[in-house]
């Protein structure tokens, strides 16, 4: 309660790391609890994620996902909602880059059909994320319901169409026909090979430039334009809102509708970059993994970066552990992810006081001696 | 509404000491809260205990209950020397604390709050037994008296405060802390509260009593002891005290309090008239009954009233934040009906600002920096925005220079608007809303919360408006405050104007009747 606050630089950059560090060590702590070796774990963990040129790749086509629903989840939570939907949304936006490529692939190039496939994408994840925001504003159906609730609903019509209506004439398998090859983002490999560069081939394509962009649109959006002021004056005081005549009602549809459209972006990665067809259960769980992401990177763009590449690494290097170690299985790592998220996240203040009480002291200590220095007697010592 | 009658004293500086502090020392970061405060409170007496926001009142009591350790100094309680790691064992010492904002489950009955984790049997019910026992007992030597098995979300701010205090005398409290105990209630809660402390004082309870308005430590003091900038500064007993020297202690130069000057009002065109207004609520209660007002320029109007009568209806009504069921409203030459009333952003346009009653949800967002609190409402003005995009440099000269006029303190338009202190929040809301040089102001509760020196600063800015030609309503639940503002007085109750009165006809007694009036004043 009287702890100090912390400065700026220790809140954004040294809490975060020192909470992930606490969740390092619990996860070691249990890892020797299995009898592994939590060095070697650690060791390999690291490696599988950024040691190869390959594993790299990997990380990074996970990052992307996340970095999407990431912003998604934390744009709506600057306009007062939480929005659990993004896997939905997610799913939506992949059927309709899917649909927009099916329909011209064959007779669109790729230069205007690749942004029209991301508008379809971002369009579909959009208006099904408007759908609970109109309910939330107007009908008072709380939005973290609906949007669980159109988390099922989006899955369930990925699966109706790909049974009943995409999937190709005499396959058994449920995907629709492959896209045309103008429908096909390139690969980092093929975009790398155009500046004389090898890479080995990998599901990593440009939508990491896309992801990017976003992150830098979504920060502009909140923090540079006014209809961000607007949108984050409702998310922290409604009332405020109201007496600025801002509508929060409106406000509402906006924040979830932009939020969908960040999600339905994931398309671009899972559909257009690596399937070139629609097919089920493409998103994955990034929706999701996105909201873990949102909180521990504070809401934040630049945060929201950072924490994607943490969570990728760990999906990518805790797949390399998994095949090398026997007995340490995928669920180990989906544990080391629930320790980052309790201490990111629920826990995330918790080391706060303390770690403000350190930064005083330190601080104290550093301003002692250069007050001596800068004393008259200096010189002549 | 009674007029203050000073509670009458017996001689009590003989009594043995309550509570003695000496030499208690406290730094938080930069700011010393407490610098070698002594304070001496004799058993069976209320002391006072006054200052302006941050000059060390709550911080020093902090340390008394508990809750925070003291750099340095002494505590003793009854005589015997004792160091107070914790609220537990403040409690276990005799000392009891009702905070300003009240420590209650809303969703619990009031006895079973009482009984939260002061349960004397394993088992609730036989628990409930005892205390119900206990509390009746202590509710008719006190004259404390709330509803046991009502939810707390249902009773009153002054049921609750009165089971706060309960609370703390069922759990043996001797010496009671109270904190601006009647920031949240009507003049007549008040009156029935202080008749229970001076019932307790007679009992040998002693009550330390932090607070900012000096009527009501006249009214019920034994001694006064004031702080300013972490320091006592001014400790006497009442007898020798008078509101003005203690308010020179607090604010540290001398402050004008009420009326100044007596330059009549010349009102001249009407800028804005309401009629009919009628509101209903959620629940289809009738908040506002037909109320009509006018508004003209160089005039302020105040509107008296006990908090709850239609006041806070009226403003919203009126700024376009509500729209009523039925009347019609005329300004600056737009009419509008119940069908088609105007919004915070016509409103805005037509020149009619408002700065709402409630700072902390309506007038700013507490966190957002104060440059982007200090354009809310006038950010879509070219000034502030251009294309859509929000103009950053011109928000921040902008804010820089409202602060110097207004004199808000710290003048750093990056810090958050929650940082603030109440008075330089609401200096902020009133630099923003007069710097847009509005032709109709309203304003709720001007100074609610806010410390003595900002409230002359306020009053000041607000006749300067009415000087320059605007028309300014004033809502206040303050009576003083209306009678030192208003050229003219409306008064309101059960969402009627029961009365309207030029200033020089109004003393406290002739509103005070209207505030509880039933009828509708004639004409």
């Amino acid at each position: 309660m009287n702890a100090p606050a912390l400065p700026r630089w220790a809140d954004v950059v040294l809490l975060p790391a020192v909470n992930l560090l606490i969740a390092l060590l619990v996860a070691a702590l249990v890892v020797a609890l299995i009898g592994q070796s939590p060095g070697q774990v650690m060791t390999m963990l690291a490696k599988g994620a950024f040691g190869t040129e390959r594993g790299l790749s990997y990380t990074l086509y996970y990052t992307t996902s996340f970095i999407f629903t990431g912003l998604a989840v934390a744009l709506a939570s600057h306009g007062g909602l939480f929005n659990i939907g993004a896997e939905g949304q997610a799913t939506l936006g992949g059927l309709g880059t899917g649909l927009v490529a099916l329909w011209l692939s064959q007779t669109l190039p790729a230069p205007l059909l690749l942004p029209l496939m991301l508008v379809g994408g971002a369009l579909f994840g959009m208006v099904w994320a408007a759908v609970p925001g109109y309910l939330q504003a107007y009908r008072g159906s709380h939005v973290v319901i609906t949007t669980i609730m159109f988390n099922f609903l989006a899955s369930t019509l990925l699966v109706y169409l790909l049974v009943n209506r995409l999937r190709a004439p005499g396959s058994m398998s449920v995907e629709s026909v492959p896209f045309g090859p103008a429908a096909h983002l390139p690969g980092a490999h093929e975009a790398l090979a155009w500046f004389g560069v090898t890479w080995p081939s990998s599901p990593l394509n440009l939508s990491l430039l896309l992801a990017l962009l976003a992150a830098v649109g979504v920060w502009a959006f909140l923090w540079k334009s006014r209809a961000g002021y607007q949108l984050r004056a409702v998310g922290a005081s409604p009332g405020a809102a109201a007496y600025a005549g801002i509508r929060p009602k409106r406000q509402v549809i906006v924040a979830m509708g932009l939020s969908g459209a960040l999600a339905g972006m994931v398309g671009m990665n899972e559909i257009a970059g690596v399937n070139g067809k629609l097919l089920l259960d493409f998103a994955g769980g990034a929706g999701f993994t996105g909201i873990a992401v949102a909180v521990m990177g504070r809401n934040h763009p630049a945060g929201i970066v950072f924490a994607s590449l943490l969570f990728g690494a760990l999906f990518q290097g805790g797949a390399e552990v998994s095949f090398e170690i026997p007995g340490f299985s995928r669920d180990m790592v989906v544990t080391l992810q629930g320790f980052i998220v309790l201490f990111s996240g629920a826990l995330a203040h918790v080391i706060a006081p303390w770690l403000g009480r350190l930064v005083q002291l330190g601080g104290r200590r550093h301003t002692g001696p250069t007050a001596v220095v800068a004393s008259p007697e200096a010189p002549n010592g | 509404m009674t007029t203050a009658a000073p509670v009458v004293m017996s001689p009590r500086a003989e009594t043995p000491v309550a509570v003695r502090m000496v030499g208690i020392a406290k730094r938080f970061g930069n700011v010393q809260a407490n610098a070698d405060v002594d304070l001496t409170v004799r058993a069976g007496t209320v002391h006072g205990l006054v200052g302006e926001n941050g000059a060390g009142k709550s911080t020093l009591m902090s340390v008394l209950y508990g809750i925070v350790a003291a750099d340095s100094g002494s505590i003793e309680v009854d005589g015997v020397p004792v160091r107070i790691g914790s609220a537990f064992e403040a409690i276990a010492l005799g000392l009891g604390m009702v905070h300003q904002h009240f420590m209650l489950v809303e969703t619990l009955s009031a006895i079973d709050n009482v009984m939260l984790g002061a349960e004397p049997h394993l088992l609730l019910k036989r628990s409930g037994g005892v205390v119900r026992k206990g509390l009746i007992g202590l509710m008719a030597a006190t004259g404390l008296k709330v509803e046991l098995d009502a939810v707390v979300g249902d009773l009153s701010v002054g049921d609750q405060q009165r089971l706060e205090i309960l609370k703390a005398l069922y759990r043996g409290a001797r010496i009671l802390i109270l904190d601006e105990p009647t920031a949240v209630l009507t003049p007549q809660e008040t009156a029935a509260l202080f008749k229970v402390l001076a019932r307790l004082r007679a009992q040998g309870t002693t009550i330390i009593l932090i607070t900012h308005k000096l009527k009501e430590v006249m009214r019920l003091c034994d001694r006064v002891t004031v702080m300013r900038g972490g320091r006592v500064v001014h400790e006497t007993s009442i007898a020798d005290a008078s509101v003005q020297g203690l308010a020179e202690a607090m604010v540290g130069r001398k402050v004008n309090m009420g009326r100044q000057g007596d330059a009549k009002a010349a009102p001249g065109a009407t800028l804005l008239q309401a009629r009919g207004l009628t509101v209903r609520d959620a629940m289809q209660v009738v908040r506002l009954r037909g109320v009509g007002i006018e508004l003209r320029a160089g005039e302020i109007v105040g509107v008296a009233g006990v908090a709850g009568n239609g006041q806070t209806e009226l403003l919203e009504v009126l700024s376009g934040l509500r729209a009523p069921q039925q009347g019609s409203l005329r300004v600056a030459g737009r009419s509008f009906d119940a069908g088609h009333w105007l919004d915070p952003r016509a409103a805005r346009a037509l020149g009619l600002a408002h700065v709402p009653e409630d700072r902390h949800a309506r007038a700013m967002v507490m966190t957002f920096g104060a440059w982007e609190s200090a354009v809310l409402g006038y950010e879509a003005l070219p000034v502030y925005s251009c294309r859509g995009w929000m103009r950053h440099r011109a928000m921040r000269e902008v804010t820089a220079r409202l602060m110097q006029r207004f004199d808000v303190r710290p003048p750093n338009p990056a810090l958050d608007s929650g940082k603030f202190s109440g008075g330089n929040q609401q200096k902020l809301v009133l630099a923003r809303e007069i710097g847009q040089a509005p032709r109709v102001l309203l304003v709720g509760q001007p100074t609610r919360g806010v410390d003595i020196g900002a409230i002359e600063f306020i009053h000041a800015q607000l006749r300067a408006l009415r000087d320059a030609g605007c028309a300014v309503l004033v809502v206040s639940s303050e009576l003083d405050e209306i009678l030192a503002l208003a050229d003219r007085v409306l008064v309101m109750n059960e969402g009627r104007i029961t009365g309207e009165l030029p200033i020089d006809e109004c003393t406290e007694a002739r509103v005070g009747l209207l505030m509880v009036e039933t009828t509708a004043a004639a004409g």
